[in-house]
């Protein structure tokens, strides 16, 4: 055949195609179950992490289930608690969840009870940074005002700048932050050039990574506006 | 080209490997892939990582582009490569989130970027379509860790003096500068994690090298 004729590119253009699509088609079946299940602990382990108890892949289940098992629940914007089983509450999928308004969001709820007796609040928030999503899990104190750990991640902030919010040391200065002043909702406040050491409410920014920054603090006051009437219940 | 059959390792082939690492450097060179050096050698680990998976994209694209040379039509042989290429990070990109998660969250977007890489393009259009199929791996070999090498010298620099620290896959963050060395007044540069400073160093290397090989110097 005239391997430079029409016919013959056009022939080799969709066997082309359709070998590849099978291929790809193939390795996305046959790895999706494995990929499901790393999904699956990597947001175990972030959610414990929030609460400070470390985890690997090989013993995050066990974990999970001893310290949030079926601890877990969905409120409403009311702050009412809905009807759902413990395994929908941890499916709840704030990818699709942060594109609805406010009151129509499915808010979940990870209560975690500590070796210590204490009762942690872990919520999940997620928003925008500069390049993608980024999303995070916060651990509130019995008196679901206090923070008592946080921990962010992204999908592909810039390295050494946005993505510094995974980090430990910007992780840690939400500890102890109060995100309530009085009864007013004032979340926390991501300021550039630095916050006090006291302040109640705010941690320092991220240099460098200024709407990444932003982006967080959105984040955080959004989804706290969406989980005020189950805090102040 | 003669019938006789050519050693595996011959002066010739070597060579393939050895240039792109010096003489016909693609980043200091041949001034292609820039994009993705200043993207991700913000730290060193995932400079590294990067590496890695254009070395493997780079040498099966070359690998498959040169068997099938001879059945290409010759119009639609950039679509051809680019599907090539596109299939074989997709793959890279599943199995790293099957196998290897936590490097796959790391690298995230950056994976989806080698399919824009120049060098690739440029190697699969200028080399592989032209040539066997064991000299193309060499030449992907080489060309690859040409390109891996200025990225893991970036990133060592940008994050040794942006931050104080060197990340190593599978080790974490490791302290390099010594705490006396900040009680003394050292201050780590963040200009260095900015973009800017990639081009300023890559900019640096590619002066040292002119320096020391005259031959590249532009004379016109």
């Amino acid at each position: 055949m005239d391997r430079q004729g029409n016919k013959y590119t056009f022939l080799y253009a969709s066997v082309m195609v359709i070998v590849v699509a099978t291929i790809l088609a193939f390795v996305a079946e046959a790895l999706g179950p494995i990929q499901k299940q790393n999904e699956e602990e990597a947001k175990m382990i972030d959610i414990l992490k929030s609460v400070s108890i470390e985890s690997t892949t090989a013993n995050v289940a066990d974990k999970y289930e001893e310290y949030i098992g079926d601890k877990s629940y969905i409120v409403n914007y009311e702050g009412d608690r809905q009807d759902a089983s413990p395994q929908a509450a941890f499916n709840v999928d704030l990818s699709k969840e942060v594109r609805k308004p406010l009151p129509e969001r499915q808010y979940p709820v990870y209560e975690c009870h500590l070796d210590n007796g204490e009762v942690k609040y872990i919520l999940p928030v997620r928003g925008k940074g500069l390049w993608g999503p980024i999303w995070g899990y916060i651990a509130l104190n019995q008196d679901k005002q206090t923070i008592f750990g946080a921990t962010f991640d992204h999908k592909g902030e810039t390295p050494g700048l946005g993505a510094e919010i995974a980090n430990d040391a910007f992780q840690q200065q939400f500890k102890g932050k109060s995100i309530f002043d009085d009864e007013e909702l004032v979340s926390v406040q991501v300021v550039k050039g630095g916050a006090p050491d006291d302040a109640p409410h705010s941690v320092d920014a991220i240099s460098g990574g200024t709407i990444t920054s932003q982006g967080l603090e959105t984040m955080l006051m959004n989804y706290f506006n969406g989980y005020e009437a189950f805090l102040k219940k | 080209m003669s019938s006789e059959k050519e050693p595996l390792f011959s002066s010739k082939n070597l060579k393939l490997i050895t240039t792109p690492l010096g003489a016909q450097n693609p980043i200091t060179v041949q001034v292609l892939g820039i994009c993705s050096a200043l993207a991700v050698t913000a730290k060193l680990e995932p400079s590294i990582v990067m590496s890695l998976s254009v070395v493997f994209v780079l040498v099966f694209s070359n690998l498959i582009i040169s068997l099938l040379r001879n059945t290409i039509p010759s119009r639609i042989r950039i679509i051809v490569q680019l599907t090539v290429v596109a299939s074989l990070v997709i793959l890279v990109d599943q199995i790293l989130k099957a196998f290897a998660y936590e490097v796959s969250k790391q690298l995230s977007v950056f994976v989806g970027l080698i399919i824009t890489n120049c060098i690739i393009m440029g190697r699969l259009e200028a080399f592989a379509l032209g040539n066997k199929p064991w000299p193309a791996v060499l030449d992907g070999i080489g060309n690859s860790a040409g390109y891996g090498l200025i990225l893991i010298i970036v990133g060592f620099v940008r994050e040794l003096f942006g931050t104080g620290n060197l990340t190593f896959p599978g080790f974490g963050e490791v302290q390099i500068v010594p705490d006396i060395m900040y009680e003394w007044g050292y201050v780590n540069n963040g200009l260095m994690i900015l973009p800017p400073m990639a081009l300023i160093t890559v900019g640096i290397i590619i002066w040292v090298q002119r320096s020391k090989n005259k031959d590249l110097v532009d004379v016109s």
